[in-house]
């Protein structure tokens, strides 16, 4: 593993346990549609943290709103005891990166441009030393492209520095979008669904990374579908379920919790209301069936 | 063709011949014709084609090539020379790295395009076929036969799209023919360029120049022809002779050359073109360079905002007006408001800086849209710079620009002594206004290169190249994709008020109606952005070669007349159909636009 020699603002002073990011009734409306109510999170420093909940339960959303995409509508999210900006270049400027659900690399820069592109909020060459090129410009260079290698070789796409993006394997893709994020010297890092299509090996590979990352000082946020990947990997996990916190706490007690498998899969609702229809149902379907058997062959021809 | 009714017949017929010509003669004749034909080709030139010098270019003479001829004699001797070269004959197996058979196809058929034009043109011009003298008759025929010689060369055909048996008939034609065309595409594709022999660094360098001599030749020679058929001939051997040479995969070479040695090519480049008005003897070809060099670095400017940080702008000329009236207000002019007269350094610094002020005026609020969005308010802006100028003429608004007469008689540049109206010999050479212009306006242009290479290859230029491929998630990297964007714009802005400062001098007077979105004399925005699309967005050399052939084109095509803005957008749409990449491509777009053809994965440093 590499060690973190250039990075003077490197996130790893925090010490344990210090809350780091910390979300307060975070509520996020679209119109008449409310789609994060009042979400309480902390994340602290050196922790995993995962955040699951059924599909349209507001999880990228709230991410979203963490990183500056979206202004919360209430609430205030704050990282390092300072409210963070509402604009996502500043977010990540303060030290919270992230990825995206649906990959969004520079699929027409080469693989060691795209984690360069990650290195621009910690270095600061404008156009004047681009154009001049003196002495700092080459130096910052080199030190930009140095410390890019170092985190190709940390997910392992160091011999595919000079690949296009959008030729690479999806897991790789994956991969390469964490390195771009860990170039920006985050000191948080939230994973938007980072397993998301992969296989059962990739999905081991990729919980590795996120545990070497973590290895590193930098606390993890991270939404997946994946309960094994989940209760593997975190510390502790938060179930948003239609916008609002339902429960948090380590894996057992999630996973012992009613209402998260109610939320999941859904529970019997008392008096069965729909009992009457499903006899209806049933019956026709019978019906339909001594019709078909009536007329055999018919079936062929739809 | 077999009628394929069911997937199931596919397979059968198309395989049972895998390699053959799109014409039934036996391979080892076809290439016997074609090399012949293309020496005799050449020998047809040596002869006389009419009888009469009343078709231009004079081809009555025995022995001595001209006009069209000479043209003829190019193609003729590459058909023969690539032909050779299949044969494996020594001493010409360098031609060829990519393989020869695409080559001598394309060098056929241009030697035969230019050849059946010419005979078209004085038949028509003369009234019959009687003009021919046996010469004439001999070049027909000889290029005819290589080129059926040619297209007998083998190839391998693309096996044909199984087809769904209930298309209608429509839909079956179409399905032809797209395989007709596939098939097409496929008789004149090339094979991997073998890597070359190590050369030592002298000879790669004379490599490069022997390059850009073909080059500056070439330009000098398309630029000084006089009459509009060799102009057609030009551009049809040109472009045939070039699209061969890069079959044969000699751009290939080249230009890994020229990328292992960048700043010799550069500076090379600029010798070249440095070079050009010495190889005129008076001013009227430097007069259209020079107007070439100004069209061209404006375009370039233009390639930063659109090519790197992908902003689209439609009002991109009226910074090139900002420059060139800020000059010319300054410049001593009688028409000018303001009497003061500036060195030429000091107004040039203060046309950039002014263009620079109105860049990010003028940015600052549009930059906040995307996409089409963006181009509709530069549009609007480009409209309202043009406007304004026209109006402030002291009855309808304040006195600054003298109205529609515009800022007249601007003197010449004088620095330090040295006058540019005035002709000057320069070790023997006489070089005239035009051509001092040429050369002062080849600085700027270096000026443009330099600031485009080095502001493309850093932190800034990355930047740009993300917000272009997707501004959320470059935001979401760190990059304050307003800011970086506005920096693009606004030295987009200073590039053209710089080329705006020399141009105002060069046309004596400055009008609004210079500075129009579309107009027929270019520079306007509408063609500076084709320059920059149809040469290759994102490269230096394609907005170059865009903006010299969209100059080039109407200047010297006088009969297109008033139908040059039809035959203009008729030509973008075909290249924007078969080409969407442009002439001279940049490695990333070349993938984007053919994600499906054998990508090389890896982006060396060249493409850039």
């Amino acid at each position: 593993m590499t060690t973190d020699t250039t990075t003077p603002s490197a996130p790893t002073g925090a010490t344990p346990g210090e809350t780091i990011l910390d979300a307060r009734g975070v509520t996020m409306r679209f119109g008449g549609l409310t789609a994060v109510r009042g979400v309480d999170l902390t994340v602290n420093s050196g922790e995993i943290v995962g955040l699951i909940g059924p599909n349209g339960a507001g999880k990228t959303t709230f991410f979203n709103c963490l990183t500056g995409l979206y202004t919360p509508t209430e609430g205030e999210v704050r990282y390092k005891d300072k409210v963070l900006p509402p604009k996502s270049f500043k977010v990540t400027a303060a030290g919270v990166a992230r990825t995206f659900q649906n990959i969004r690399l520079f699929g027409n820069m080469t693989v060691l441009e795209n984690v360069l592109v990650g290195r621009h909020t910690r270095t600061k060459e404008g156009l004047w030393s681009a154009l001049l090129r003196g002495p700092g410009f080459h130096r910052a260079e080199a030190a930009s492209r140095e410390r890019a290698m170092e985190l190709l070789e940390f997910v392992g796409l160091a011999d595919k520095a000079d690949h296009l993006a959008r030729n690479l394997p999806y897991g790789e893709q994956r991969r390469l979008e964490i390195a771009r994020a860990l170039a920006s010297e985050p000191g948080l890092l939230l994973l938007d669904e980072p397993t998301a299509g992969m296989n059962p090996q990739e999905t081991r590979d990729t919980e590795e990374l996120v545990f070497a990352i973590r290895d590193k000082g930098i606390a993890v946020l991270v939404i997946e579908h994946d309960m094994r990947f989940i209760f593997n990997l975190c510390d502790r996990v938060a179930v948003l379920v239609q916008g609002q916190k339902l429960v948090e706490g380590d894996a057992a007690t999630v996973q012992a919790d009613e209402r998260v498998i109610a939320a999941y899969i859904g529970e019997p609702i008392a008096n069965d209301p729909g009992a009457e229809e499903a006899a209806e149902v049933e019956a026709a379907e019978a019906a339909a069936e001594a019709t078909t058997d009536a007329a055999p062959g018919k079936e062929n021809d739809r | 063709m077999t009628t394929q009714t069911t997937t199931a017949q596919t397979p059968g017929s198309p395989t049972a011949e895998p390699n053959k010509g799109l014409i039934g003669i036996p391979e080892h004749i076809g290439r016997a014709l074609a090399t012949a034909g293309g020496a005799l080709t050449v020998i047809s030139t040596f002869l006389a084609w009419t009888w009469t010098s009343a078709f231009p270019g004079d081809l009555t003479y025995y022995g001595y090539p001209g006009g069209l001829q000479v043209l003829v004699l190019i193609g003729g001797a590459l058909t023969t020379l690539f032909g050779l070269a299949s044969y494996g004959t020594k001493g010409l197996r360098w031609l060829t790295p990519a393989g020869a058979d695409s080559a001598i196809k394309l060098a056929a058929i241009g030697t035969f395009a230019t050849v059946w034009y010419t005979i078209i043109a004085i038949s028509a011009t003369l009234g019959g076929l009687v003009h021919l003298e046996p010469g004439g008759w001999i070049a027909a025929i000889a290029t005819l036969t290589a080129l059926l010689g040619a297209l007998a060369l083998p190839f391998e055909r693309p096996e044909p799209d199984p087809h769904d048996p209930d298309d209608s008939k429509w839909e079956k034609l179409r399905h032809e023919t797209r395989h007709t065309f596939a098939v097409l595409r496929a008789s004149i594709a090339t094979g991997r360029t073998r890597p070359a022999r190590e050369l030592p660094a002298y000879g790669e360098i004379l490599i490069i120049v022997g390059a850009l001599t073909t080059g500056l030749i070439v330009f000098t020679y398309g630029i000084g022809t006089s009459y509009d058929e060799l102009f057609v001939g030009f551009l049809i051997t040109a472009g045939f002779g070039f699209a061969a040479i890069a079959k044969a995969g000699l751009l290939d070479r080249v230009s890994a050359i020229t990328a292992r040695h960048r700043n010799v090519t550069l500076i090379g480049a600029f010798v070249a073109a440095a070079a050009f008005p010495f190889t005129q003897s008076d001013d009227q070809y430097a007069t259209i360079g020079v107007y070439i060099l100004i069209f061209a670095t404006v375009a370039l400017g233009l390639n930063i905002v659109v090519g790197l940080a992908g902003l689209l702008d439609l009002g991109y000329v009226a910074f090139l007006g900002v420059g060139a009236y800020t000059a010319a207000m300054v410049s001593g002019s009688p028409s000018s408001p303001f009497d003061i007269q500036l060195p030429f350094w000091a107004s040039a610094l203060l046309g950039a800086a002014v263009a620079m002020v109105f860049g990010v005026l003028i940015g600052a609020p549009t930059l906040r849209l995307r996409g089409d969005y963006l181009a509709i308010v530069t549009l609007g802006f480009g409209e309202i710079f043009r406007l304004a100028v026209l109006n402030t003429d002291g009855t309808s608004g304040p006195d600054i620009t003298n109205g529609s007469n515009g800022i007249s008689s601007i003197p010449n540049i004088n620095i330090l002594g040295f006058d540019f109206g005035q002709e000057h010999t320069i070790a023997g050479f006489t070089i005239a206004r035009f051509a001092n212009y040429f050369l002062l306006m080849l600085l700027i242009t270096l000026v443009v290169v330099v600031v485009f290479r080095r502001s493309s290859d850093s932190r800034i230029g990355r930047a740009w190249v993300a917000i272009r491929e997707d501004e959320t998630a470059a935001r979401a990297m760190g990059i304050n994709g307003f800011r970086v964007k506005l920096i693009a714009f606004a030295l987009g802005a200073t590039l053209a008020g710089l080329a705006g400062t020399v141009q105002a001098h060069v046309t004596y007077t400055v009008t609004p109606e210079q500075y129009m979105f579309a107009h027929v004399v270019p520079p306007n925005s509408a063609f500076l952005l084709a320059a920059v699309v149809l040469g290759g967005m994102g490269t230096i050399s394609g907005p170059l070669v865009g903006a010299a052939l969209l100059y080039l084109i109407p200047a010297k095509l006088q009969f297109l007349g008033d139908y040059q803005l039809i035959a203009f957008g008729l030509a973008l749409v075909l290249l924007m159909r078969f080409r969407p990449e442009g002439l001279i491509p940049n490695r990333r777009r070349q993938l984007e636009f053919h994600a499906e053809a054998e990508a090389p994965t890896v982006l060396s440093k060249s493409g850039a």
